[in-house]
C-alpha cells in the first residue's frame, strides 16, 4: 500500500468528481448494486418458493431439504461464483446466475421447513372440514409458514448483497467495485469507502426487512401463543 | 326417539366388515368391523388407548382409506365423488381441536359455510347464532384461538363442526382436554343440544362414564379395533359379554348401575312415621317397633319432619312440638346413586323419599345394595 | 471436454496439501478463537439478561456485514495479514454460537435447575457443571454451522494472499483454468464435510447421555 495517510487517501478519494458522478460513481455503484440484489432475489424467490410449497404440501421435500441445507451451507459462495462466471463467461448476467443460485437454498429449506412445521391437528382439521388441497395450502399451509418463508428471503436477501459484492471480483458492478479496484490500485482510501458502503447497505437492507417482517405478520404472536 | 326427525332410525351410517392396516408390517388398526349407526342417534366408542377408534372416525369421512370393507353415509358410499364434498357435509371435531391459529374464532366458525359459498350475512348471522348455541360469549368472536382457554376453544371447535348444519358429527373426544367440573357441563349442553338438533353423533371417549352419560348406545372396541359389544347403556352396565367387558366397565359399574336404577322400583319402608294428629304415646310405639331414637311427623301426609323421643312430651298431643327438617330428602324418580349421594352428603344412613312434599317412605343403604344384587338376575332373566 | 487435468494436479499436490492445511488452520484458529468468546459473551448474557438484546445486536451486524467489506475495512489498519483474516473470519462465528449457547442453556429443564440448587450449587458451579454440559448438543450444534460456514469463507481470504484452498479459486478465475476452480471449490465442500462430521463424532463424545435416548 502507499506511504500517504490514510486520511490523506480518503480526502483524495472523496475529492475525486468521478467519485460523485459518472459511470464508476458511489450513486451508479449503490444502484447496480441494489439492482442486481432486488432481481436476483425476486426471480430465485419465483423459482424456488412455489415448488417448495408444493413439494412440502405433497410431504414430498423432506429429504431432498435436509440434504440442500447441509451441502448448501458446505459450498463456498466464492467457488460458486467462479465456477458460474468461468462457465457463462464476465459480466452482471452470470453473476445474477449465480445470485440466484446462492439465494434459492435457504428459501427453499425454510419452505419446506415452514410448511412441514405446521400443526397436524391443524391441518387435519382443515382436510376434515372439507378443504380441497389447495385450499389447505393457500389458507392454512401458506400463512401458517409466512413468518418462517420470511426468515429464508432475509437470510437470503443478505446473502446476495454479500456475494453481489463479490461479484465485482467477476467483473461485475456494484459496490464491491471499489473494494476490488481498491485492492487492485492499493487505493486505501477507495477500499475504505467500499467497504463502508457495502456495509451500510447490508445493515440497513437487513433493518428494514426485519421491520417489515414485524409489519407484515401482525398475527404472529398470537398465532404462536395458540399451542 | 322415533317420533323424532322423519328419517329418524334408518341407518345413517354403515359400515361393512371394515378394516386398516396402517402398514404391511403391523397389526391391523381396526379389524373386520360391522357397525350400522342410525339416524339421531348418539353412538359411543370406547375402548383403550390405540384401539382404532379415531381410525373409525377418519375412515367415515375419508381421512383414511380403510384397508377393505364398505363405509355408507346416507345410503351412499363414501368412495364415490370427491372427498372434500363429502366432508363439508359432515361435522368433525377432532382430538387435539385443531383451531386455525391465524383465523379469529368468526372465521374459524365459518370454515364450512365460507367453503360452501355462503353469503356473508348468511355467515354472519350464522355464527353468532352458534356461538349462542355452544355458550360462547359474542365477545369472543374476534379473539384469535390462543387467547382462548381450553375449554372455549373446544367449545369453537364444536361450533365450527356444527356451522353448515351437517346431519352427522364426528367428535373425537371432544371434551378431553378439558376439567372435570367443565367437562361435565360441556356434556350436559351436549345432551340439549342433540334435543333439539337431532344429529347421528359418532362420538370417541375413552372414558365409560361420559359414554354412558351421552350414548343411545355404547360400542366397545379392544386393541386392534375389535368389537368387543356394543349395546344401550344398561345392557352394557348389566350384562357384560365378556371379561374385557367387565374390567373396562370395572368400577364404574356398580355406581353406573346405581345411576341407571330409580327410587320409584324399590319396596320403600315406612319407618317411625306419625301423623301430628296421634298422640305421644303412638309416636313413642313407632320408635320402638322400628328400632329408631326419632320419629318423623307428617300432617295429613305432608312431611312436617323429625323430633327424638326424648323430646316426646307427656301431654296428650304432639302439637306444640318443632320438628326438625330431614337431611336426605329424594324424590321417586331420583336414581339410586343421587339417593346415595344424599345420604352421604346429609351424614345419614337413609333418605326420606317424598314427592311435592308429601311422604312417599324411606330408603336406606341396605336396600340399595339388595337392590343392586337383585338387578343382575332380574334384568337377565327379562 | 477435458475441464480436469490430472496431471496439473499430479504436479501440484504439494501446494494442494499446504493449502488444505492453510485452510484447516486458519478455519481452526476462527472457530476455537470464536467458541471462546462466544460463550463468554453468551455467559454474560445468561447472566445478565438486560446484555442479551445488545450482545445479539452487535454480533448480527457483524454476521451482516459481507465479508468482503470486513476484510477490506480491517486491511488499511491490519494490512494484508492473517490477522485481518481472522478477525473477519471470527467475527462470523459469534452471532450463531451465542444464540445457540444462550437457547441451550434456557432450554435446560426447571427441573435440573432446581435439584441443583437445591444441593446447594453455587450459580457459577450450576453453570458449569449443569447448565453448560446438558446445553452441549445445542450448542454444539452451533458450532458445527459456524465450522461449515466457516470453511466456506476462508475461501475469500484469497484476496488477502491466504485463502487456503481459494486460493486455487482466485487464480483459476484468473486464468480460467477449471481444474484449480475445481479443486478449490470441491475441496472446500469436501473439508467442510469432514469438519462437519469430525465435530460430530467429538459432540457424541462429549454428551454421551443423548446416545440412548436417540438408539
Ligand atoms: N397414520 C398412522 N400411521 C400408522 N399407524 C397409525 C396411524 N394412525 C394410527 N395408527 C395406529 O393405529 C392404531 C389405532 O390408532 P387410533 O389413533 O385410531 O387409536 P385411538 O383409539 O384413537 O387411540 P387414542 O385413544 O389414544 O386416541 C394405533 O396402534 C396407532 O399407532
Ligand atoms: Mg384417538
Amino acid at each position: 500500500m502507499t506511504d500517504r495517510p490514510l486520511v490523506e487517501e480518503l480526502r483524495l478519494f472523496l475529492g475525486d468528481p468521478q467519485t460523485w458522478w459518472g459511470p464508476a460513481s458511489i450513486p451508479l455503484r449503490l444502484g447496480e448494486h441494489l439492482l442486481l440484489s432486488a432481481v436476483a432475489v425476486l426471480a430465485a424467490a419465483a423459482l424456488v418458493i412455489p415448488p417448495a410449497l408444493w413439494a412440502a404440501h405433497r410431504r414430498r421435500g423432506v429429504v431432498a431439504a435436509a440434504a440442500v441445507v447441509n451441502i448448501g451451507r458446505a459450498v463456498p459462495t466464492f467457488g460458486i461464483l467462479v465456477v458460474v462466471v468461468v462457465w457463462l463467461g464476465l459480466g452482471p448476467w452470470p453473476a445474477l446466475v449465480a445470485l440466484v443460485a446462492l439465494s434459492g437454498p435457504p428459501m427453499f429449506t425454510n419452505t419446506v421447513a415452514a410448511v412441514l412445521a405446521v400443526d397436524p391437528a391443524v391441518l387435519e382439521s382443515a382436510w376434515g372440514m372439507g378443504m380441497t388441497g389447495r385450499a389447505v395450502l393457500m389458507k392454512v399451509e401458506l400463512p401458517l409458514a409466512l413468518p418462517v418463508i420470511a426468515e429464508g428471503i432475509r437470510i437470503a436477501i443478505s446473502q446476495v448483497i454479500a456475494t453481489a459484492t463479490l461479484a465485482a471480483l467477476a467483473a461485475g458492478g456494484g459496490l464491491g467495485r471499489f473494494i476490488v479496484d481498491g485492492f487492485a490500485k492499493r487505493d486505501q482510501g477507495e477500499l475504505l469507502m467500499g467497504a463502508v458502503l457495502v456495509a451500510a447497505v447490508a445493515v440497513v437492507a437487513e433493518m428494514l426487512f426485519t421491520r417489515g417482517q414485524r409489519r407484515l405478520v401482525p398475527s404472529q404472536a398470537s398465532a404462536e401463543g395458540s399451542r | 326417539m322415533s317420533d323424532q326427525a322423519g328419517a329418524a332410525g334408518q341407518p345413517m351410517i354403515s359400515l361393512q366388515d371394515v378394516s386398516k392396516t396402517y402398514d404391511a408390517a403391523s397389526a391391523p388398526a381396526v379389524e373386520s368391523l360391522t357397525l350400522e349407526i342410525l339416524s339421531g342417534e348418539i353412538v359411543v366408542l370406547v375402548g383403550p388407548s390405540g384401539c382404532g377408534k379415531t381410525t373409525v372416525l377418519k375412515m367415515i369421512n375419508r381421512l383414511v382409506e380403510p384397508t377393505s370393507g364398505d363405509i355408507e353415509v346416507a345410503g351412499t358410499p363414501v368412495g364415490e365423488g370427491e372427498p372434500h364434498l363429502l366432508r363439508r357435509s359432515i361435522g368433525y371435531v377432532i382430538q387435539q381441536v385443531g383451531l386455525f391459529p391465524h383465523w379469529t374464532v368468526r372465521r374459524n366458525i365459518a370454515t364450512v359455510p365460507e367453503l360452501l359459498g355462503w353469503s356473508p350475512q348468511r355467515i354472519s348471522d350464522r355464527t353468532g347464532e352458534l356461538a349462542r348455541l355452544v355458550g360462547l360469549d359474542e365477545s369472543m368472536l374476534d379473539r384469535y384461538p390462543g387467547a382462548l382457554s381450553g375449554g372455549q376453544q373446544q367449545r369453537v371447535g364444536v361450533a365450527r363442526a356444527l356451522a353448515a348444519d351437517p346431519p352427522v358429527l364426528l367428535m373425537d373426544e371432544p371434551f378431553g382436554a378439558v376439567d372435570p367440573i367443565v367437562r361435565h357441563r360441556l356434556q350436559d349442553e351436549l345432551v340439549d343440544l342433540q334435543k333439539r338438533l337431532r344429529k347421528t353423533i359418532v362420538f370417541v371417549t375413552h372414558d365409560i362414564e361420559e359414554a354412558i352419560k351421552l350414548g343411545d348406545r355404547i360400542v366397545i372396541l379392544n386393541v386392534g379395533g375389535v368389537l368387543e359389544q356394543q349395546g344401550s347403556p344398561a345392557e352394557i352396565l348389566s350384562r357384560p359379554a365378556n371379561r374385557f367387558v367387565e374390567d373396562f366397565i370395572g368400577a364404574e359399574r356398580n355406581l353406573q348401575r346405581l345411576a341407571l336404577r330409580r327410587v320409584a322400583e324399590l319396596r320403600l319402608k315406612w319407618g317411625p312415621m306419625v301423623e301430628v294428629s296421634t298422640t305421644p304415646e303412638a309416636a313413642r310405639e313407632a320408635a320402638a317397633r322400628e328400632g329408631t331414637e326419632w320419629v318423623g311427623l307428617l300432617s295429613d301426609g305432608v312431611m312436617a319432619g323429625w323430633v327424638p323421643v326424648s323430646e316426646l312430651p307427656e301431654s296428650p298431643s304432639l302439637e306444640g312440638l318443632e320438628p326438625r327438617p330431614f337431611g336426605a330428602v329424594v324424590s321417586r324418580r331420583a336414581s339410586l346413586r343421587q339417593t346415595v349421594d344424599a345420604m352421604v352428603g346429609s351424614s345419614q344412613e337413609m333418605a326420606v323419599v317424598a314427592e311435592d312434599g308429601y311422604y312417599c317412605g324411606l330408603v336406606d343403604f341396605r336396600m340399595v345394595s339388595e337392590a343392586l344384587g337383585s338387578q343382575r338376575g332380574s334384568r337377565a332373566g327379562g | 471436454m477435458n475441464i480436469f487435468n490430472w496431471e496439473w494436479v499430479g504436479r501440484n499436490w504439494i501446494a494442494i496439501v499446504e493449502r488444505t492445511w492453510e485452510h484447516v488452520f486458519l478455519t481452526a484458529v476462527a472457530v476455537v478463537v470464536g467458541t471462546v468468546i462466544a460463550i463468554g459473551l453468551a455467559v454474560v448474557a445468561v447472566r445478565r439478561r438486560r446484555w442479551y438484546g445488545p450482545i445479539t445486536s452487535v454480533t448480527n451486524i457483524l454476521y451482516t456485514v459481507p465479508s468482503l467489506a470486513l476484510f477490506a475495512f480491517l486491511v488499511p489498519f491490519t494490512g494484508l495479514s492473517t490477522l485481518t483474516s481472522e478477525i473477519g473470519l471470527v467475527s462470523y462465528t459469534l452471532l450463531i454460537i451465542v444464540r445457540n449457547t444462550v437457547a441451550g442453556v434456557d432450554g435446560v429443564s426447571r427441573g435440573v435447575r432446581e435439584a441443583a440448587d437445591g444441593m446447594g450449587f453455587t450459580a457459577r458451579r450450576r453453570f458449569w457443571k449443569a447448565e453448560f454440559p446438558l446445553a452441549l448438543p445445542v450448542i454444539m450444534a452451533g458450532i458445527r454451522i459456524a465450522s461449515v460456514t466457516t470453511v466456506g469463507l476462508v475461501t475469500i481470504t484469497a484476496i488477502l494472499g491466504q485463502g487456503g484452498l481459494g486460493y486455487f479459486i482466485l487464480a483459476g478465475l484468473r486464468s480460467f483454468f477449471w481444474t484449480q476452480i475445481i479443486i478449490g471449490t470441491v475441496g472446500s465442500v469436501l473439508l467442510a464435510v469432514v469438519i462437519d462430521v469430525g465435530l460430530l463424532w467429538v459432540e457424541r463424545l462429549l454428551t454421551p447421555w443423548t446416545r440412548r435416548a436417540a438408539a
